[in-house]
């Protein structure tokens, strides 16, 4: 089994903390993992990317090569079309539909749903606003993690695993409020 | 599979060997990509437990000089830098080549192809070899770690410093690792000739003579070195030389079955001559990886370049600039490359770093530009490397240069000198102390006409927010290099002082001498990660 993801977004949005949830839940599954990271200037607002890598053999390369990724997941509209050259013919994208606009130029929100949907396989959903309903504010990384679970060959019990044991220190109502978020996320997609 | 593995950054690798394998004392300057090294150690419980030295230098020349001091004292050391850094240690690090070592000491230089957090993307592989010592360059995070015990072996059986070269993908990017038993730590012992460490012409000569000497054995370390091997195959067609993380991005592209081609994977240095001769002669051509300048294809070329057919960055199978990836070297090698969907350019526009909301430095620009580059024009105001080199973009662009550490108090210097009124410095306070306080000092004892901003967010914030040396001392600092205590002014960086603040910088422009503006608010992103570490007390 093979598992390539790129996780995008804007720095601050957080996304290594998605690659921090899969990771962990990979790691469960006793697969090998690659995962690099973008730090330094970009972080400031600038956009960030994640390559996570998840195999049962052995990973060379700590970049997923070009048209090969199974998945982009992307916390940010616009980020999402950013890496099409690195997905497969065969691949997934989720997104989030909310815009982080810190750009003066930065295009119409339709056009960019449009490119989007020219792409065969995809799932668009607002995470902020879903995880908003669900009260937890910053959950946003969660919903959208739970949405491309399903594209993910990976046990979803796994990944509510990780998610208790990352959220575990900060008390019970937390992990609960997270699980929830993920499975919002998740439903969502399995809706579909 | 997996069992046991610990999850790590290359830099944490390279850190977590460090501990393991008896280190007494790391020092560094933080700089993209290598900042990580140094806070894993910071962060680590058995490091803590032991008191190994982790705290940040003032810049890489002192990290690198405390270490070698390290070293001199008998115990095992590591510097950590970024490239541009290794500039900065390269009076300490050259000569260091020529004194040799006592304690086992590596410098582990973070290279940034590509120039992601860069101002350029030399290849530290070319340093080292100018310096003559032996190098490591891991092909992954596991090699990362294994080649930290590797290299004070080296160190301490030659007496010699070790360079460990890493890039950016490397560094920033995670992998499990297995780790080794731990090695004890080395008693003090001062070094047997207790004149080794004195260059004085006549020492230096004999040790410069051994140095050269050294070099045979140093390549015979490489010829059967772990790291280094050839690896036949069928197809003589081509063969190929494969640096450091290089190697990996040639393995991707043949998980099923192998390479079908001779390969020589180089990861110490000198390189193995035995090896690339073996492999010249047994082949038609030879393609060269490497991540980073085409140092070893130049050196196969020769001037000439006429007795073996080699390909790579210098003949345009690979691009002159940049870091490698997997696709690049499936190019090279001729086999198919499939692109996913062309980016739509009409909708993705580019989205450069930016000020984070309420940054002081938006304050301190929004003064500089009203006085300076409203009044005067743009053209006057010389900066230096931090965050607030971003206001060379949009909506600012307020700044005219960014060379390097320090440069923007001397390049006014020089520019006020050449007539240049008004001649602006910006600088951070952690830069200041790093690289800003000599020029300074030049230009106090020239009174030369010109006004410096020292903007203090009383950190190290474009690397992650690291301690400042300057922190709670930058106008004491100013008073003792000279500037009159009249023409030293603080403010804080909020927008209810703008008015204040603008006049405060006309005032320095009118006055013919140095001028010293420091500007003072904390950084918005270590406040926050203050608040929280304080709510979790």
């Amino acid at each position: 089994m093979k598992l390539d993801i790129i996780l995008a977004g804007v720095g601050g949005q957080g996304i290594l903390s998605i690659a921090k949830v899969i990771g962990d839940a990979a790691l469960e599954a006793g697969l090998y993992l690659k995962q690099s990271e973008v730090h330094g200037m970009s972080q400031r607002g600038g956009d960030v990317q994640s390559h996570l890598r998840i195999s049962d053999k052995e990973i060379y390369s700590d970049l997923i090569p070009h048209g090969t990724a199974d998945l982009i997941l992307s916390v940010e509209p616009m980020e999402a079309l950013r890496y099409l050259p690195y997905l497969s013919p065969k691949g997934y994208i989720v997104t989030n539909t909310k815009p982080y606009n810190n750009i003066v130029n930065y295009p119409e929100v339709e056009a960019i749903f449009a490119e989007i949907k020219k792409q065969p396989r995809h799932l668009m959903l607002d995470a902020d606003a879903m995880a908003h309903e669900l009260k937890n504010p910053r959950g946003m990384n969660m919903v959208m993690t739970g949405a491309a679970s399903k594209y993910m060959d990976l046990d979803y019990a796994l990944i509510e695993k990780s998610i208790k044991a990352i959220f575990g220190r900060k008390g019970e109502a937390v992990v609960a409020s997270n699980l929830a978020t993920l499975k919002a996320g998740r439903d969502f997609a399995d809706a579909q | 599979m997996n069992d046991k593995k610990k999850l790590l950054l290359g830099d944490e690798a390279i850190a977590q060997a460090g501990i393991d394998a008896g280190i007494s004392g790391f020092y560094g300057y933080p700089g993209t990509p290598s900042t990580e090294i140094m806070e894993y150690v910071q962060r680590d419980s058995v490091a803590k437990e032991r008191g190994i030295h982790s705290l940040w230098s003032a810049n890489e020349k002192t990290a690198a000089e405390a270490a070698l001091g390290m070293s001199y004292a008998g115990k095992r050391t590591m510097s950590t830098m970024k490239h541009v850094g290794l500039n900065v240690a390269m009076d300490s690090f050259v000569n260091s080549g020529i004194t040799g070592a006592n304690g086992g000491i590596i410098v582990t230089v973070a290279d940034d192809p590509s120039m992601h957090s860069s101002q350029d993307e030399q290849d530290s592989r070319i340093l080292g070899d100018f310096t003559m010592i032996p190098m490591l360059e891991p092909s992954s995070q596991q090699e990362a770690y294994d080649m930290v015990f590797h290299g004070f072996e080296l160190s301490e059986k030659y007496k010699t410093p070790i360079m460990l070269r890493l890039t950016t993908r490397l560094a920033h990017s995670r992998a499990g690792i297995a780790q080794r038993p731990i090695l004890a730590e080395n008693e003090g012992s001062l070094p047997e000739d207790k004149r080794q460490f004195v260059l004085l012409p006549g020492i230096a000569r004999k040790r410069y003579k051994m140095l050269i000497e050294s070099q045979k054995l140093f390549l015979e370390e490489s010829e059967k070195s772990p790291f280094n091997s050839y690896t036949d195959g069928a197809d003589k067609s081509l063969g190929i030389i494969a640096c450091g993380l290089a190697y990996n991005y040639l393995m991707e592209n043949f998980q099923d079955g192998g390479c079908p081609y001779p390969v020589v994977k180089l990861t110490q240095y000198p390189a193995p001559t035995g090896m690339i001769k073996k492999l010249v002669e047994n082949t038609e051509k030879v393609l060269v990886l490497e991540e980073g300048m085409p140092m070893i294809e130049r050196s196969l070329r020769g001037m000439l370049d006429r007795d073996v057919k080699v390909l790579g960055r210098m003949s345009g199978e690979l691009p002159r600039d940049g870091e490698l990836n997997p696709m690049l070297v499936r190019k090279s090698l001729n086999m198919d490359v499939v692109l996913g969907a062309d980016i739509p350019e009409t909708v993705v526009k580019g989205r450069p770093p930016a000020f984070c909301m309420g940054c002081g430095h938006i304050d301190a620009y929004n003064g500089i530009n009203q006085v300076i580059k409203d009044q005067y024009g743009d053209g006057h105001v010389f900066g230096d490397i931090g965050c607030y080199t971003l206001a060379a973009l949009p909506p600012f662009e307020s700044i005219n240069s960014c060379v390097d550490m320090g440069a923007s108090i001397t390049m006014a210097k020089g520019a006020a000198d050449a007539g240049l009124f008004p001649a602006v410095g910006i600088i951070g306070d952690s830069t200041f102390t790093h690289s800003g306080m000599t020029g300074l000092l030049d230009a106090v004892s020239e009174n030369t006409n010109m006004v410096i901003f020292i903007l203090d967010n009383s950190t190290t914030g474009m690397t992650g927010g690291q301690d400042s040396k300057a922190f709670g001392k930058v106008q004491q600092l100013v008073a003792g290099l000279g500037v009159d205590p009249d023409h030293i002014r603080t403010i804080i960086a909020l927008k209810k002082n703008h008015e204040e603040f603008v006049k405060i910088i006309q005032e320095e422009v009118d006055y013919n001498g140095v001028s010293v503006i420091i500007p003072t608010r904390e950084c918005v992103q270590t406040m926050m990660r203050r608040n929280k570490s304080k709510l979790k007390k």
